[in-house]
């Protein structure tokens, strides 16, 4: 598979992405963020970090950097995109995704373990989970309280976009279960037709049993099954 | 000139003597200025340089000892750890968030301009009590002042400790260790030499940010330093993030004959030490020097401290491809000199001559200070103190539950989930653990890495305190299952020129001197922080250890709590403790006295290698130390998912619960392999106490056949917990 990871100046994850996708035995690029082409792929991650610092909004000036011009026409085209924390922030300035992350309720930065409940098994990110499995993934960012007009909630309910939601160990969709404020408990979604996903957790950090467990595997998994599958 | 010139720039009259006959004639002000950052406590090390001079620096692990801009170790399979720990209390004190973000950006550079990549920070961290409104200003902005470099830049914060204290009030400590990796071709050194050689300043452009940081960490904190807010220079770990990458690529390209972090006293010191190392002389041209501010005089280039900037020298005729790197990074670069073979640092504005100054006057020349040393009257007072005859203060319940609610003991989840500690997936031990550990890709090791000191036993011992802070720090390296390898340390003191504050800081040097010695773990670097005191009072003496350890194989990771029931717990050490300068006479008698427990140094290095023989048997399932609020509070630590039930026989119920000694660490093991345990114990003489077994929900505690302790974990892991949260979410 061809896998594209864009670097943007401040992009702090994307190595982490890379060395994910070695474990899976895929040799993704690194796509420096001045060029202009995603020619050629056949999935665009836009990892996590901080691209140009954050300082003005997160995301709000990566999404004017060269190339993702193309990956706004790569995604319109039904290319594979997927965004984690900084680059799920990309995704929502850039208009790929509805809805704005804000600062945390709490307004601390969090890095901590948290589960997620896979809310659809039936894209191609998420094919290889149970519908409802409780995985747990780390968060860890300071602006992930997701939020989204009455109208665009229910457009995202109805359509079945809401990916992923923060729950507690039991799975209860909770107040309790919910770490940042997030509307709906939502962690992630992904636009109508399916392809373009963002999402706050870090999937690339559990790979590995060693470094804190493997149920973030199932999404490269996934990933590789779905494009096997289409090929 | 005024006296009142070099005075308030922190000279001493003899001291501006001595410049009148290095040079030979009256010095202008810039170079008044040049001499004042040079030979201030922080960049000179006037004040202890004699006393560190006794630290054991060599071994053969060691690559790099203290001289350069971080020590250097041996991992192997041509791997090398860089690390090294330095303070910025004064900043954090005046500004916390600016003042510890720039501490972390200080310290990363230190590293990457040893040709390494950051893959960890640490912090030890000290404050007063959070009673006080105004400490917890400090810790909230510390904390996020850590977290917002260290998590922007995309280097995990891994670990450190933090203690609170009414001696911090005021005057917090805020040390921060950085920890790279490198392959040994790539060492890059703080050297400017080759006549001719371009000198350049790449990075963040020059303002007059943090103008006299480094005289200013030199002297006392009063009132008026709120005033000199404009010393606290403001970070940017963007802009940091992009120097990083872009300085890397240049080591690897073997472009660079030096490079050097512009950290405390700016272009002057990294000038003159890149020089000085180099038995060189540096010609520098002042309007060549990019600027972010209009009209700025060669004393505020000179001495400005803007962060994110490294002056480098490189090979002759690679200045074209220096400056296209850190273009592609979005960066400046600029050739604003050259290498001399004169000696001499010389700077022009204009082409006109505006300083000329000997190198050497400014390094080796810099005054050296052997301050007397005074025992002061507390020592003995305190030490003559005694407990043995003191009795519990309510129930052993009631104690348990006040102990493991003090923020020093609780756990620092509040703090550390601020901090991105994941990033670059290689933690594989996360804050909590009583050492940090990071795999290092393409092989089977792993690095642990920790903070320690205990001040409280420092100011009561000095000696004793400076070796139990190596001793906690092996001790914690060692119950992650890793061999401890060097020390850096951070020594932060009150104000030297007190004969009984230099005696506290004489002494303990030498206990850490010995315990390394002693432990086989070098001291490879780092930083003094004197002046540590508010309105006249000092703070604790705190030598802040930051220890590397080895592990050899990954699989042999060891945790620190209960994993399943039935596990079997022992005590490595004595089951008695003293309430000396104990956690439980602090806060249940509100007294800070009485004699330590002695320390046999060889005994504690005997049971770190027997619990890392055992280790490596793979038949332990845990390990932990034993440390502040004593063999309950460890218990207390260890049991987060299983309870345990333990019995414990002999006199004395509050020493055995309470008692603090180090040299103690608690480990669990199997049923099956207990009977091996016990008998290796015996073989090699090491005490060792059958406590108890893990399991159920409560923790459990039998004295002499009676229960003098049951509480249920549903009880106390909460107040554990959430102990700081609950401090820092309460309005006064």
């Amino acid at each position: 598979m061809k896998i594209g990871i864009v670097r943007f100046p401040g992009s702090n994850c994307d190595i982490d992405c890379l060395e994910a996708w070695r474990v899976m035995g895929e040799e993704p690029k690194l796509i420096w963020h001045q060029e202009t082409s995603v020619q050629g792929f056949d999935l665009i991650v836009l990892p996590g970090g901080f691209s140009y610092g954050d300082y003005l909004r997160t995301g709000a000036i990566a999404r004017f950097s060269p190339i993702m011009n193309d990956v706004i026409r790569f995604a319109k085209e039904g290319g594979l995109v997927w965004g984690i924390c900084n680059g799920f922030q990309i995704l929502t300035e850039c208009g790929l995704l509805p809805g704005a992350l804000l600062r945390n309720a709490g307004l601390h930065f969090i890095c901590s373990p948290q589960y997620l409940r896979v809310e659809n098994n039936k894209l191609a990110f998420t094919n290889c989970y149970e519908q409802g499995q409780v995985i747990q993934i780390p968060i860890s960012h300071g602006e992930g309280n997701y939020t989204i007009d009455d109208d665009g909630l229910k457009a995202l309910q109805d359509n079945g976009q809401i990916v992923f939601r923060y729950v507690t160990p039991e799975g209860e969709a909770s107040a309790e279960g919910n770490p940042n404020g997030s509307r709906d408990n939502i962690a992630g979604i992904v636009n109508k037709k399916g392809n373009v996903l963002g999402m706050m957790p870090h999937p690339e950090r559990v790979v590995e049993e060693i470094t804190g467990g493997v149920d973030g595997k199932g999404m490269f998994l996934s990933i590789l099954k779905a494009w096997e599958g289409r090929v | 000139m005024e006296p009142r010139v070099w005075r308030e720039m922190g000279l001493t009259d003899e001291e501006y003597n001595r410049i009148l006959e290095l040079l030979g004639r009256e010095p202008n002000i810039l170079e008044v200025g040049i001499f004042a950052v040079m030979w201030s406590e922080h960049c000179s090390y006037k004040t202890s340089k004699p006393i560190l001079k006794k630290f054991p620096t060599e071994g053969p692990q060691v690559l790099q000892g203290p001289g350069e801009n971080a020590g250097i170790v041996d991992i192997g399979d041509n791997l090398a750890v860089v690390f090294k720990m330095e303070s910025h209390n004064h900043p954090s004190a005046i500004e916390p968030y600016q003042g510890a973000a720039t501490g972390v950006g200080g310290i990363l550079r230190d590293i990457f301009t040893m040709g390494a990549r950051p893959i960890a920070v640490l912090d030890a961290l000290r404050f007063g009590p959070l009673e006080e409104e105004h400490n917890k200003y400090l810790l909230s902005g510390v904390v996020a002042g850590i977290g917002g470099y260290g998590n922007s830049i995309g280097i995990p914060t891994v670990g450190g400790d933090v203690y609170f204290h009414k001696s911090y009030s005021g005057n917090p400590l805020v040390n921060a260790m950085a920890v790279g990796l490198l392959r040994h071709e790539n060492i890059a050194k703080g050297v400017a030499k080759g006549e001719g050689n371009p000198v350049m300043v790449i990075g963040a452009r020059t303002g007059r940010d943090g103008i006299h940081g480094a005289t200013f960490a030199s002297v006392e904190l009063s009132e008026e330093s709120e005033a000199k807010r404009s010393a606290v220079q403001v970070g940017d770990p963007f802009m940091e993030k992009l120097l990083m990458e872009a300085c890397l690529e240049l080591i690897e390209a073997d472009a660079l004959v030096g490079i050097q972090d512009m950290g405390a006293a700016g272009l002057t010191s990294s000038a003159v030490e890149m020089a000085g190392r180099g038995n060189s002389g540096i010609e520098l041209e002042l309007s060549l020097v990019p600027r972010r501010e209009t009209g700025m005089t060669p004393y505020e280039i000179m001495l400005s401290e803007s962060q994110e900037r490294m002056l480098v020298v490189p090979k002759a005729g690679r200045e074209k491809e220096v400056e296209e790197v850190l273009n592609r990074w979005g960066l400046e670069a600029a050739v604003i000199g050259r290498v001399t073979n004169d000696g001499l640092l010389r700077v022009l504005e204009d082409g006109k001559l505006v300083a000329e100054i000997p190198v050497k006057a400014l390094t080796e020349e810099a005054p050296v200070y052997y301050r007397p040393a005074a025992e002061p009257a507390y020592y003995q007072e305190l030490k003559s103190k005694c407990f043995d005859s003191l009795e519990l203060k309510g129930t052993a319940e009631e104690v348990f539950l006040a102990l493991i609610s003090n923020p020093t003991i609780a756990s620092k989840e509040w703090i550390y989930r601020q901090y991105d500690h994941q990033v670059g997936t290689n933690t594989v031990v996360l804050p909590g653990g009583d050492a940090a550990v990071l795999r290092i890709r393409g092989t089977k090791k792993g690095i642990a890495l920790t903070t320690d000191c205990n001040s409280r036993y420092v100011y009561l011992d000095p000696y004793l305190g400076g070796a139990l802070a190596v001793v906690e720090a092996a001790q914690n390296i060692a119950c992650v299952g890793a061999k401890p390898l060097a020390i850096t340390d951070c020594l932060n003191f009150g104000n030297p020129e007190k004969p009984e504050i230099f005696w506290q800081f004489e002494q303990a040097c030498a206990g850490v001197a010995e315990a390394c010695r002693v432990l086989g773990t070098p001291v490879t670097g780092g930083n003094v922080s004197f002046y540590n005191e508010t309105s006249g009072a000092a703070i604790y003496p705190t030598p802040m250890i930051g220890m590397v350890g080895l592990i050899e194989d990954l699989s042999q990771i060891l945790g620190n709590t209960f994993r399943s029931e039935g596990e079997q717990i022992y005590l490595l050490g004595e089951l008695e403790g003293e309430l000396s300068g104990s956690e439980y006479l602090a806060q249940l008698e509100n007294m800070e006295a009485g004699k330590l427990p002695e320390l046999d140094l060889q005994e504690i290095k005997r049971r770190i290698d027997f619990l890392l023989e055992l280790n490596k048997q793979g038949i332990l399932l845990s390990a932990h130390d034993v440390s502040e609020g004593g063999l309950a509070v460890a218990l207390a630590e260890m049991t987060v998912k299983y309870g345990a039930t333990v019995n414990i026989k002999g006199s004395n119920q509050l020493k055995k619960l309470f008692g603090e000694r180090l040299g103690r660490i608690i480990i669990s093991i199997s049923a099956q392999n207990a009977p091996k345990l016990e008998a290796s114990a015996k073989d090699a003489g090491i005490p060792l106490v059958h406590l108890g077994e893990s399991g159920g929900n409560t923790l459990k505690v039998m004295f002499n056949e009676t229960c003098c302790l049951n509480v249920p974990l549903a009880t106390y892991r909460p107040l554990f917990e959430q102990a700081i949260a609950n401090r820092m979410n309460s309005k006064a």
